[in-house]
């Protein structure tokens, strides 16, 4: 599925905004980024497999916090990151 | 003294260095070994906010910065060519996955080499008051169990809550250049902390020392050291600058005695970082902050001053020739360092993002480099390139 990259992420990416990465849940997905792009998944979910605070994970345009939501092919993962902080 | 500012892809020349972690990236300045032409590399990481930047001293080509950006989990990025390239540890410092207390890594504060016996191994510590090691030069890194598991951590820690201002932080931490299982650990709060056996286990050193925040004022636990130092030729002799004065231990005491007390009472013993003399473990400088009232933590009256001892703390003197008469920053704990030439050159970076240095002890002092972010960290390092 596509899965889109948020700009402080993207230095893992090599500068793509959007990626392809596969799962059935937001947790496998993400990992499979990992895969793909090592170190990008601790920076936004923690040890304790808890998506960091300020870090927001879309399916589609609902907002989800555990990583064990479940996807389905055809869905759209967004990755957003507060810019808050000065 | 004159600086030049480069963005430079081989950050750093060989011979003198200073290493500066800012909020917003890190800077790498070199100078010629007269301490009078002075080159300013960076940003390097612009954004990132750099904790702390470190020389292997074993290899002194390998670096390691602390960073974390903005709301990003916190990592180590290492160079093995003195900042020519850099790569991301394969595994950062963190807790244990699905531990009892489910601790997350907020920052990793602080980074130490290993003892040189021990090339390669590297020590972290981070907030929450976690401490953490790799052995492979800073490229994975493993939970110090016998500390993050000790079963007192919760006492010792402060856990849940956090109650410094920027966050408990886990810091200071020494290896006995005499015997590689001997460690020292600071946490600000919760004092001064001793391992005989590499890390296995741990006991407070905070005897003598006051906790003047606390019901009790001179707990066994608690306290607030906020930098801690070793001198590298006396192993046995230990200062601290703390969140309630100076203090020297002088081994096997195990009692620290507040040579604070000697300084001006006007000025106080207050601040954040202490350094000391490579040679001369008689001799020691600090920066004095204003701790009175809601603690504002600029120099005291607005009149920046190092300090000096040249008797490990039974006197200090005023040195603050060339600083400005009128200043408002603040020295952070890691923001303070000492090189190894003769005379010593002494450098502090401020919040304020200037840097200052002193070729001459700290007799007089001229400015290095201004208008950086506010700074975190300046630590000397005399890298040596391999080509």
């Amino acid at each position: 599925m596509k899965v889109r990259i948020p700009d402080p992420l993207r230095s893992y990416t090599e500068r793509q905004s959007v990626v392809e990465a596969a799962g059935d849940t937001v947790g496998a997905v993400i990992a499979d980024l990992d895969r793909q792009y090592p170190g990008i998944r601790f920076r936004m979910v923690d040890e304790q497999n808890k998506i960091r605070p300020h870090m927001k994970v879309f399916v589609n345009e609902d907002a989800v916090r555990d990583p064990e939501t479940r996807v389905a092919p055809g869905d759209e993962l967004t990755i957003m990151q507060a810019l808050s902080g000065g | 003294m004159t600086t030049t500012y480069v963005e430079s892809p081989e950050p750093v020349r060989d011979g003198l260095a200073l290493l500066v972690g800012t909020r917003k990236g890190a800077w790498i300045l070199t100078g010629d070994e007269r301490r009078e032409q002075w080159r300013a590399a960076g940003p390097l990481f612009l954004g990132h906010i750099a904790q702390h930047v470190v020389l292997d001293p074993r290899d002194r080509t390998t670096l390691l910065l602390a960073a974390s950006t903005g709301h990003l989990g916190p990592t180590v990025f290492r160079s093995e060519n003195l900042g020519r390239s850099w790569k991301e540890a394969t595994r950062p410092p963190a807790f244990a996955a699905g531990e009892r207390l489910g601790r997350s890594l907020r920052a990793v504060f602080w980074l130490s080499p290993g003892h040189p016996d021990e090339p390669g191994s590297w020590y972290a510590g981070g907030s929450p008051q976690g401490l953490f090691r790799s052995d492979d030069g800073g490229d994975t890194w493993e939970s110090v169990h016998g500390w993050n598991d000790h079963p007192k951590w919760e006492t010792w820690a402060e856990w849940p809550e956090e109650g410094t201002p920027d966050g408990s932080m886990l810091h200071s931490i020494i290896v006995d250049p005499s015997d590689a299982s001997h460690l020292y650990i600071g946490l600000s709060g919760g004092g001064v902390f001793e391992s005989a056996d590499g890390g296995a286990d741990w006991l407070p050193l905070n005897a003598g020392s006051v906790a003047t925040f606390l019901p009790d004022p001179e707990p066994e636990f608690g306290h607030d050291p906020h930098c801690v130092r070793l001198h590298p030729l006396r192993p046995d002799r230990l200062y601290q600058q703390n969140h309630c004065g100076i203090y020297r231990m002088d081994r096997p005491d195990a009692r620290w005695i507040r040579v604070g007390d000697n300084m001006p009472p006007e000025v106080g013993d207050i601040g954040f970082p202490i350094e000391l003399h490579p040679r001369d473990p008689d001799t020691a400088w600090v920066f004095p902050m204003d701790g009175t009232d809601v603690w504002p933590r600029t120099s005291p009256g607005g009149r920046p001053a190092v300090y000096i001892t040249r008797d490990a703390g039974e006197s200090w003197t005023r040195r603050d020739a060339g600083l400005p008469e009128r200043g408002w920053f603040t020295v952070k704990r890691q923001a303070m360092t000492v090189d190894t030439r003769d005379p010593v050159g002494v450098y502090f970076g401020t919040t304020s993002g200037e840097i200052w240095a002193s070729a001459d002890e700290g007799a007089s002092w001229e400015c290095l480099a201004r208008h950086l972010p506010e700074i975190y960290s300046v630590e000397h390092a005399d890298p040596v390139s391999r080509r």
